[in-house]
């Protein structure tokens, strides 16, 4: 039944070639839209890290005060300063910590380079490693007495290992980063979580692939900046490296891993001690202000997912929607003037259930040829993002074969939900009236 | 003519009435915001820096095993590094000026903080970019002085990048002298940068300089520059450079060159992303901009689509009633309607439809604003869009229903008597 009703739809589109183009490039450019701008935004919306992230929390103190907070909103700081991070260090109250911040060194020619180029990177403790589940292909990263030692040692990630020795096991060898030399004791695989979650202070999200990771100790004793955001609040006066670590200036990224909904509500009534302490010992002249979000809530305070990823999607939907209603008053003016036709089946004997049968499958091979020319546009489009969003976010989009098959799926839902009120008028044709009329 | 028979028969039609109004109404609602969006934008991209972009180039760099610039003598040392590197660039045959500079206008990397009436004031009057650089910046960046004067060479002095030192004077933008000293007396006042007891002399201020931050959390003090005559020292450093006119690429080139021949021991590979290299500024330009320009494009092309969809879909639509009513037409033209008569009945029945669909999309599009104000922090979208997409929208709807009246029109009165 399948293939005959399939055969008349196939004749019935044919009948009125304007109208089901028209039917077909409003689906197709519909849900091309929709699906070009999904693909940005399910880049920049998913889970980074989707076994762990309920686990992960940043904490945040307010070192600042309630008058000086970022928007107004009473927030704390995005970010530690140096004194409480290496407080939260210290305290050691959570199952694993790790410190985080951006640096940028640079690397002398070698190789086939003639020129120093720049390496990206970031200042962690060895719990970031097993923390944020990071693959390695060599090697390992480091661990807490090499941390506390300020080793001078190196993991580098697979692309920058490509890049200085060709893939082989680096393992072992040194290399100088910004004048000073480090062993390099593990190469990660291929690890690059997008957002880029745990270091938003000052980065987008996005950015390309990590070059190096080095201890945090390490780098504080070589007095490498930061590469982020630093940002300082009321009375500034420091002058050289010891004085901008005592400042109220906030930079260090501080995460933590939590196991159980207990051990969170320990880990805050820790954070809120620290800062009743840090009230007493007259460092702060307010109230404990703290916060602890995990990934998710963390990305959506951060607001990583840019608005014109969620505008163009808004207005994709609408777009779409837009074609669908125009897809259903088509369907009912083509269905209806076949009253007549319908009349004759029904009387031959076809039940509602045989005429929905048709007129759905009908609708569903509108849908489908539809949906395969939102594919086309869809690969077009997809290849086109990158001149609505920034590069770094732009690469993100890509078909693979859940957008094909999602593609496919809603044009032909859609199109056959669309059909169900037109489908409905036509099952209810009345045989009889229409027989006579002609 | 009277509209009773009109509206007799839209009853008989109801689904497709509604359809075609919900069409319709969705369609200016989306029109009306993605028009508005395209102007908001396009609006932005024009708004003029106050620099003059032509010719102008940025370097950015950063010195290899270079120290860190936290003692005096390495600051001394990176200094006269610095300074070596501008005496390089200024000899160059395509150059005309050079400035050293920590950013510019849409670089979208910012140094921002108070500007106080008063000594130790706890909450600065207002938010500021910051502009450090040397006596240089005023000519390179083509900046208009409208009172007061420039830094001159012996005012400029110099830190690392991590030192404090507020300047005994700053030249300021003339929309953040009018915030300050609404009076207009800006000129040889006093004002103490983030909240400390150091006071500055306002000497000199310009007509007009963007901060860095193209859009986004700088919006609220887009315009309130500060100008230090202080050059930084840190291992990364950037010069502003305006080339001889028309000999943009050339200067550039003669640029990096220069720069190597004088010490290879730098990192000035383009990585624009890193934020090193050498681009002119128009490249600063588009990419600080690049976002806003493509969610206009996309909002335009989505605009375009929809509309020529919902034409469609109104050409579909009426052809059907067409098709459906020939043998009624035929019995109007019997009884002695002129083909004018069937032509404006068809207009008039579309401008109905399109009316009640105007006036549903124009509560929907104000409702979208409001949403979008709410959610993405827009503006409120001025009721002229709303007012000139319904215009659109009824001419759409009378072009569109143009083609099938007019077949309608040529119906034979023939065909009264058929009985198909």
């Amino acid at each position: 039944m399948f293939g005959y009703y399939f055969d008349l739809a196939l004749r019935s589109l044919k009948r009125n070639p304007a109208l089901t183009a028209l039917m077909v490039v409003a689906i197709g450019f519909g849900v091309a839209a929709s699906m070009i701008t999904y693909s940005v935004f399910r880049a920049v919306s998913g889970n980074p890290i989707p076994d762990k992230s309920a686990q992960l929390f940043t904490p945040q103190i307010d070192s600042w005060g309630p008058q000086q907070s970022f928007n107004g909103d009473n927030e704390p700081p995005q970010a530690l300063d140096y004194t409480d991070a290496m407080a939260l260090m210290r305290a050691h109250a959570a199952k694993r910590q790790t410190l985080i911040y951006p640096v940028q060194l640079s690397l002398l020619p070698g190789g086939d380079r003639s020129l120093p180029i720049k390496a990206n990177g970031y200042a962690v403790y060895g719990d970031f490693f097993p923390m944020f589940e990071v693959p390695f292909r060599y090697g390992s990263g480091w661990n807490a007495t090499q941390d506390e030692g300020r080793a001078a040692l190196v993991v580098l990630s697979e692309e920058f290992n490509r890049k200085l020795f060709g893939g082989a096991n680096s393992v072992g060898h040194e290399i100088t980063l910004g004048g000073h030399p480090y062993r390099i004791v593990g190469v990660t695989r291929r690890w690059n979580p997008v957002p880029r979650f745990y270091s938003l202070f000052g980065g987008s999200g996005f950015e390309e692939p990590a070059d190096f990771y080095l201890p945090f100790t390490r780098a504080l004793d070589l007095q490498i900046p930061t590469n982020g955001n630093n940002s300082c609040r009321g009375n500034i006066s420091m002058n050289g490296w010891d004085s901008w670590l005592r400042s109220n200036c906030v930079w260090v990224t501080p995460w933590v891993e939590l196991d159980s909904a207990a051990d969170v509500a320990r880990y805050r009534n820790f954070l809120e001690g620290y800062s009743a302490d840090q009230q007493h010992a007259g460092r702060f002249n307010w109230a404990p202000n703290v916060r602890l979000r995990d990934v998710m809530r963390w990305m959506a305070y951060m607001h990583v997912v840019p608005p014109e990823s969620r505008i163009s999607l808004m207005v994709s939907l609408g777009f779409f929607l837009i074609c669908l209603v125009n897809t259903v008053g088509l369907l009912l003016a083509k269905f209806m003037r076949r009253a007549g036709e319908i009349g004759i089946r029904r009387a031959l004997g076809a039940s509602r259930r045989e005429i929905y049968m048709q007129f759905l499958i009908e609708a569903g091979t509108v849908g489908l040829a539809g949906g395969l020319l939102g594919l086309l546009l869809t690969a077009a489009g997809v290849s086109g993002v990158g001149l609505l969003f920034r590069p770094e976010i732009a690469r993100l989009a890509h078909v693979d074969l859940s957008l094909v098959a999602l593609t496919l799926a809603v044009a032909i839902a859609a199109t056959v939900i669309a059909a169900f009120y037109p489908t409905w008028r036509a099952a209810h044709v009345h045989p009889a009236w229409h027989l006579r009329s002609n | 003519m009277t509209l009773h028979p009109i509206l007799a028969a839209l009853k008989k039609h109801k689904a497709g009435v509604t359809l075609i109004t919900l069409q319709i109404a969705l369609t200016l609602a989306i029109v009306c915001n993605a028009v508005f969006i395209i102007g908001q934008r396009v609006e932005r991209v024009h708004r003029p820096t106050g620099i003059d972009e032509q010719n102008l180039f940025l370097i950015q760099q950063a010195y290899v095993g270079a120290p860190t610039g936290d003692d005096a003598a390495s600051i001394e040392k990176l200094d006269a590094m610095q300074r070596s590197d501008l005496a390089t660039l200024r000899g160059l045959p395509d150059v005309e000026a050079v400035a050293a500079i920590n950013s510019l206008p849409l670089l979208q990397s910012s140094w921002t903080g108070g500007v106080g009436l008063k000594p130790d004031q706890q909450h600065s009057t207002e938010h500021a970019a910051y502009y450090f650089g040397d006596d240089q910046m005023l000519n390179t960046l083509g900046l208009q002085l409208v009172a007061g004067r420039n830094f001159t060479s012996s005012e400029i002095s110099n830190r690392g990048f991590r030192g404090v030192g507020e300047p005994p004077m700053v030249i300021v933008t003339k929309a953040l002298a009018d915030k300050l000293f609404p009076k207009g007396d800006a000129l040889g006042k006093t004002v103490y940068l983030d909240g400390l007891a150091i006071p500055s002399t306002i000497i000199g201020v310009v007509e007009r300089m963007q901060i860095p931050a193209a859009g986004g959390w700088g919006d609220s003090f887009a315009w309130n520059s500060v100008l230090q005559p202080i050059r930084l020292d840190a291992n990364y450093t950037r010069t502003a450079v305006r080339a001889r006119p028309g000999r943009l690429d050339a200067a550039m080139r003669e640029a990096r060159e220069g720069l190597f021949n004088a010490n290879p021991m730098r990192v000035l590979e383009n990585q624009p992303d890193i934020g090193i290299g050498i681009m002119p500024f128009s490249e600063i330009r588009a990419r600080a901009y690049r976002a806003d320009i493509g969610m206009a494009v996309l909002m335009g092309v989505i605009c375009l689509i929809l509309l020529c969809v919902t034409a469609a879909g109104i050409v579909g639509l009426t052809s059907f009633w067409v098709g459906q009513r020939r043998k009624q037409i035929g019995i109007r033209r019997a009884l002695g309607a002129t083909r004018n008569d069937i032509l404006r009945y068809f207009q008039t029945e579309n401008l109905l439809i399109a009316g009640a669909g105007v006036v549903l999309g124009a509560i929907l599009a104000v409702g979208l604003n409001l949403w979008m104000m709410k959610q993405f922090a827009m503006d409120r979208m001025s009721l002229l869009y709303v007012l000139v997409g319904i215009v659109v929208l009824m001419l759409l709807g009378q072009g569109a229903v143009f083609a099938p009246a007019r077949r309608a029109s040529r119906v034979s009165p023939v065909e009264a008597t058929r009985s198909v």
